[in-house]
């Protein structure tokens, strides 16, 4: 064992030790806060640390303790889960500057239980990130989604605690109904549970049954929003914008596609799923579900609503492209979570902002509110520009990636899908854009005045953009989805390390 | 394996079987005299502890001899009365003893307001002659001394359940006096025609002339009248009637023993008679009694857990819990296979874990509150976290949730199920887990999302420090359990080495060719 892989072992810790002193100082709150931001920028340090053994190609392992028979609990580091690693901890420090500026400008009660949730959530999703087996992927897995309910039902209000019930009832559903099983299944046949390149199962499986193995696997990765099991994600918007940033674009849904990625490749094995196609079938689902759930975004007019079906999704790219089985596949599914986490972290960050700003939630009150905040809105044009998937953003390799994966495959359907998906895409995403800017503001008498702006008298735009501790977030990752696109050859030299196939 | 002892040398060590009997048996008698209310806990506690440490210096014996042989009186078997500890049975008394002391320590707060204060010396002696049955049942050798330690056991809870404050109290004890002793009495008539057949009474003996028997109809006949009459105890569907009611109207402080240990005793008997004693040939081949086992196993987990959701009481809402639970065990024995007996005996240890837990959160409500009805919570998450806090600790345990011992048991019950291809029972094992949280589910949501008056509210506040370090040490050994299995799964795995050839397992190319 090396002497860095001890990082492993921190990186899960530290956030939940950081928990535990927010809980500490929940009567002081700028020691509290401060404590949670030096936690994320610890965090990210010792992630970036990583880089240099990864990227040698060395293994660090760290074994904490053995479970059921020969499985531990224990963590080691690959590209993938490093990348993912990587964006959570990045993201994490952003949205914690956010859920700060949102929490204080909001009023919000329980930032101690909110932050302790939020730290120890990140804590979760560094040992999904980091796992070395199925086994230790599924505790932390369940770890998250309990340690995020308190986040989903903060408000307390009847409609939050239906959207806590939803949320819980959905995801421990489909992981203890489908996930559990499948982890179960792979153990009696192949005997271990490890991540191993090429997977495990080759061999050990009869590849009849692996069209049904995989569907287990893919429902029951209930965080990756695969239809039916989706109406969690919406249901959990009753949480305040920062969770829904946190939820829908850093750890949670991430930590959906990501298990999904790990489980086809080191699990599975991509060579075995491709020689018997068992995965098309998934990767059809996927195709259903982005149709479907940008035809059902279009039709919203709570902004946050729109996004959550956006997010649904975006996430069935990262499916589509794993389930394709082919290299090609795996790039854009790992693109995807890069440049979405980005974009839709930005488009959250703007709808919270909006909302401290004006209390506006639904999209047609948004008319020319452009003017008033410039900011967000172009923050919120680039971000949708990510999404849709043109460059220069980065948005358009994970798109470019994943048509070629679907040429690859020669699946003329999917790659049909995609391109009208980015028309839908286009069509729910600009239109608010275009409404805040081209759409003249309402009758000024009958406006009521921006909440915290009564008398502006100075300002001669008459911009009342959200605090700064909101607006900064969103200006930074907006600028991220920008660099992501020049700078994606950084994220396509880890991802090209992933090891594919079998040694 | 065994170390035979010579009644001349007075080595302590040597004694310790005997030691572990003669404690509590001694104790109990004299606990009748004790006045007031602090004597005759102190002594229980003592007893407790007492046998703790003893089954502790036995746990360290077997992991070093493999097992241990003791005959009491000197007689040699078959004719004396042998004490013999394997794995498997120090699993379980390892389960009693501590669950019995952790739970006693919150038993005087308690108690203070269950029991009227002349009553205080009666139930401890009935606690510690009941300790004393559990560990003889569990320890002893001998098949006619189980139906001795079996009664003495019952009547002992007969007592403890009528002392409760409700007056349906005697009535659910009256209930449990009539089917228990209709269990105990179809156990004797199976150990008289066994003994009839063989001449013996000892369980080693026994499980070494019994399989040659196996097409006697009287030995058949025999091992029928046991399943029932063990079935009863383990409140096996539909023999279950007598479980919920004694649950509730018994003081908590003894639900909370019962619950932890009582059905898990006659679990033991029920494993060690079937794979030792009878032996797989007859249990599962002659007469295949995985065909009676596993339908009723199966109505039981789902019918047990959906009544479960639909209580208002916690008290029996656990109590219907367990009897799902117990469901989860059988099916293990159902299996015939290694993995299946790892999982009934590790589930069989790891219920109790959190069945102790549990119960012990409500021996704290009660307390507080007067009652365990669910709407005497809402709102009570705020107003004390650490009491309902532990009630979610327990239940996630009970949930299957990784990292607690419930998990450790699921798992191993799924993969004893896998093994033999029995998929829809993996499915509907999945659907009670399901609705276990549900249950588990509405607990949080009154503790958290209702509102209470204020005269409600004023009551609710924590468990006091007597009662809730002993919570959190079963809830923290639920965790522990969780992530250190080399207690559980080790003697269970030992036990199951022990019997090694009397499984069925499925070979290597059976399960590569079915999956």
């Amino acid at each position: 064992m090396n002497e860095s892989s001890i990082i492993l072992l921190l990186c899960v810790l530290v956030p939940m030790f950081a928990a535990f002193l927010v809980w500490l100082n929940s009567d002081r709150p700028n020691v509290r806060d401060a404590t949670s931001i030096v936690t994320t920028v610890i965090l990210f340090g010792l992630v970036l640390k990583l880089y240099p053994a990864v990227l040698a190609g060395e293994t660090l392992e760290f074994e904490v303790a053995t479970l059921v028979a020969n499985i531990s609990l224990k963590f080691s580091v690959e590209p993938l889960g490093l990348m993912f690693a990587t964006i959570a901890s990045g993201l994490w420090i952003i949205t914690t500057l956010y859920a700060i500026g949102y929490m204080r400008g909001n009023n919000e009660k329980h930032h101690t239980r909110f932050f302790f949730c939020f730290a120890f959530s990140i804590g979760a999703a560094m040992g999904i990130a980091f796992s070395d087996n199925l086994l230790t992927l599924f505790i932390f897995y369940e770890v998250l989604t309990l340690s995020t309910y308190p986040l989903v039902t903060h408000k307390g209000t009847d409609a939050a605690r239906q959207g806590g019930r939803n949320y819980l009832s959905t995801l421990l559903t489909t992981s203890i109904g489908f996930l559990l099983p499948a982890i179960i299944w792979t153990y009696a046949s192949a005997g271990t549970l490890d991540f191993i390149p090429g997977g495990v199962l080759a061999g050990q499986f009869n590849p009849a049954y692996l069209p049904l193995l995989i569907a287990l696997f893919a429902f029951g990765i209930g965080k990756a929003a695969l239809m039916p099991f989706h109406k969690w994600l919406p249901s959990a918007m009753v949480a305040p914008t920062p969770v829904s940033a946190l939820l829908h674009a850093v750890a949670v849904v991430k930590a959906g596609v990501f298990t999904m990625m790990k489980v086809m490749i080191y699990t599975v094995g991509l060579d075995f799923a491709a020689m018997t196609s068992a995965s098309m079938p998934i990767a059809y689902v996927a195709c259903f579900t982005l149709t479907v759930a940008s035809l059902i975004a279009m039709q919203k007019d709570n902004l946050k609503a729109r996004l959550a079906y956006s997010t649904i999704g975006q996430l069935s790219y990262v499916v589509l492209g794993i389930m394709l089985a082919n290299q090609a596949g795996v790039f854009g599914g790992a693109m995807q979570i890069a440049m979405h986490a980005m974009g839709k972290i930005t488009l959250f960050f703007c709808a919270g902002a909006i909302y401290v700003a004006t209390h506006k939630t639904e999209i047609s009150d948004m008319q020319g509110l452009g003017r008033k905040m410039p900011f967000t809105f172009a923050a919120f044009f680039i971000a949708s520009l990510s999404i849709i998937g043109l460059p220069p953003l980065g948005g358009s390799w994970a798109k470019f990636y994943l048509i070629m994966g679907s040429l690859e495959a020669e699946q003329m359907i999917i790659v049909a899908a995609l391109l009208l998906s980015s028309l839908l895409n286009i069509a729910y995403l600009l239109p608010i854009v275009a409404r805040a800017f081209f759409l003249p503001l309402p009758d000024s008498k009958q406006a009521a005045p921006m909440i915290g702006h009564e008398s502006n008298d100075i300002n001669p735009l008459h911009v009342q953009e959200a605090p700064i501790l909101c607006l900064m977030p969103l200006i930074i990752t907006a600028a991220g989805s920008v660099a992501l696109f020049f700078y994606a050859d950084a994220i396509y030299a880890l991802i090209a390390l992933i090891p594919l196939s079998g040694g | 394996m065994s170390s035979d002892v010579a009644l001349t040398t007075l080595n302590w060590v040597q004694q310790l079987p005997a030691i572990q009997i003669a404690v509590p048996l001694a104790a109990a008698p004299f606990c009748s005299l004790l006045p007031g209310r602090k004597a005759p806990w102190l002594l229980s506690q003592l007893v407790a502890l007492t046998s703790l440490c003893v089954a502790f210096l036995i746990y360290f014996q077997v992991l070093e001899h493999g097992s241990i042989t003791y005959r009491l009186g000197g007689w040699d078997a078959p004719w004396g009365i042998s004490i013999d500890i394997d794995s498997l049975n120090t699993l379980v008394l390892l389960l009693v003893t501590f669950t019995t002391t952790i739970i006693t320590f919150a038993a005087k707060a308690s108690l203070s307001q269950e029991i009227p204060e002349h009553k205080a010396a009666l139930y401890n002696t009935a606690l510690i002659l009941g300790l004393a049955a559990s560990i003889g049942i569990t320890i002893t050798g001998d098949a006619f001394n189980v139906f001795v330690f079996l009664e003495i056991s019952s009547l002992s809870t007969y007592a403890l359940i009528a002392m409760g404050k409700d007056p349906r109290a005697l009535l659910a004890s009256f209930r449990y006096l009539i089917m228990g002793t209709i269990g105990a009495t179809f156990i004797l008539i199976a150990i008289g025609l066994m003994y009839m057949a063989t001449g013996t009474l000892n369980m080693a003996d026994l499980s070494q002339r019994l399989p040659a028997l196996a097409d006697s109809s009287m030995i058949q006949a025999s091992f029928a009248f046991f399943v029932i009459g063990a079935g009863l105890k383990i409140a096996l569907f539909p023999m279950h009637f007598w479980l919920p009611s004694a649950y509730t109207y018994a003081p908590s402080i003894a639900s909370t023993v019962l619950a932890a240990t009582a059905t898990k005793v006659s679990m033991y008997v029920l494993i060690r008679f079937i794979f030792d004693v009878y032996g797989v040939d007859i249990a599962f081949d002659t007469l295949n009694i995985a065909l009676f086992l596993l339908p009723l196993s199966l109505i039981a987990i789902v019918s047990g857990s959906l009544s479960a959701i639909f209580r208002t009481e916690l008290k029996s809402l656990l109590a219907y819990s367990s009897v799902a639970q117990m469901g989860y065990m059988t099916i293990g024995i159902a299996t015939a296979t290694t993995a299946g007996f790892t999982a009934a005996t590790v589930h069989m240890f790891n219920h109790g874990i959190i069945k102790a837990a549990l119960f012990l959160v409500l021996v704290g409500i009660t307390y507080r509150l007067g009652s365990c009805e669910l709407k005497q919570l809402a709102g009570a998450g705020r107003r004390m976290p650490w009491t309902i806090g532990a009630f979610v600790a327990g239940g996630l345990s009970l949930m299957g949730v990784p990292t607690t011992a419930g998990f450790i048991s699921k798992w191993y019950l799924i993969l004893a199920v896998i093994e033999r291809g029995w998929w829809p029972v993996v499915i509907l094992i999945l659907i009670s887990s399901l609705l276990a949280v549900v249950y588990v589910w509405k607990v949080v949501e009154h503790a958290w999302f209702k509102e209470a008056d204020q005269t409600l509210a004023d009551k609710q506040t924590e468990a006091p420090l007597s009662i809730l370090i002993p919570v959190w040490i079963m809830v923290i050994a639920n965790f522990y359990f969780g992530l250190d299995t080399s207690i559980p799964v080790g003697l269970a795995e030992t036990a199951a080495q022990n019997l090694a050839g009397v499984f069925n397992n499925p070979t290597l190319e059976t399960l590569a060719g079915d999956l």
